[in-house]
């Protein structure tokens, strides 16, 4: 066995030293609660395929204040997904030219925005109209 | 001649960006409504996810599809980022990391998609 003990840095907690990594390990982690929320819709599935009372077993579940309080914090931990998808469109999308102008990064953001609102206004609109 | 062995790199980018987009249109829609409009009876009907209401949006092909899609892209694109993420708190890329991320949403996929099968169209 090796005598040497080579001093080893520590990496961890790296990012709580700049806030600009604290957003990025922020924006990053809203991947949970939409992994989360993707689990909470399975279960749905289950429920759904297993019959009546499973079904409404899983419908009582999601009235309980836990579950609310729950989905709460997903919404807002996936609001801020949103918010941060389309603030980052800018770096992740090819740029865009129109009329042989670079479409502003601005522009790219607030139109994203405006899409995920208009989107989610409509699909609204249509569960109301289901339901 | 070497011979080079072509990346499943853009696969999961491409998971990650289509899960990314659909989560940002319609995930907080969808939490709002499954989670906490139709559960306390605010907006929408107390009875709008009903059995009979909810069986026959997932036996339409339209609603099956959406479920479908919605699951399977929001498994894939939190699997990717997380994936890349405990990278960043040293859990690197090895067989646990893809344990934890990528073979959660397979699991969560084949789950979904044999559930949907089971209910009928």
């Amino acid at each position: 066995m090796s005598k040497r003990r080579p001093y080893v840095r520590s990496k961890s907690g790296w990012w709580k030293k700049d806030p600009y990594y604290v957003e990025y390990m922020v924006h990053e982690s809203t991947a949970l609660f939409v992994a989360a929320y993707a689990i909470v819709l399975t279960i749905g599935t289950v429920c759904l395929a297993a019959g009546e009372a499973a079904w409404n077993g899983y419908l009582e579940a999601m009235k309980s204040p836990l579950s609310i309080i729950f989905h709460l914090i997903l919404l807002a931990a996936i609001v801020y997904h949103a918010f941060t998808w389309f603030k980052l469109f800018p770096l992740t999308t090819p740029p865009v030219v129109l009329g042989g102008k670079k479409l502003e990064p601005e522009l790219i953001v607030r139109g994203g925005w405006v899409v995920a609102v208009g989107v989610a206004v409509v699909s609204f609109v249509i569960v109301w109209g289901l339901a | 001649m070497k011979t080079y062995k072509r990346s499943n790199a853009p696969i999961f980018w491409l998971l990650f960006g289509a899960g990314g987009m659909m989560a940002a249109l319609f995930g907080p829609i969808m939490v709002f409504i499954t989670g906490i409009a139709v559960p306390i009876g605010l907006l929408l009907p107390a009875d709008a996810m009903s059995y009979p209401k909810m069986l026959a949006f997932a036996q339409n092909f339209i609603g099956k599809g959406f479920l479908f899609v919605a699951i399977f892209l929001f498994a894939w694109h939190s699997a990717h980022r997380i994936f890349h993420s405990l990278h960043d708190v040293g859990i690197h890329r090895g067989v646990l990391a893809k344990a934890l991320t990528y073979g959660v949403a397979a699991v969560v996929t084949v789950i979904a998609a044999v559930n949907l099968w089971v209910i009928g169209f």
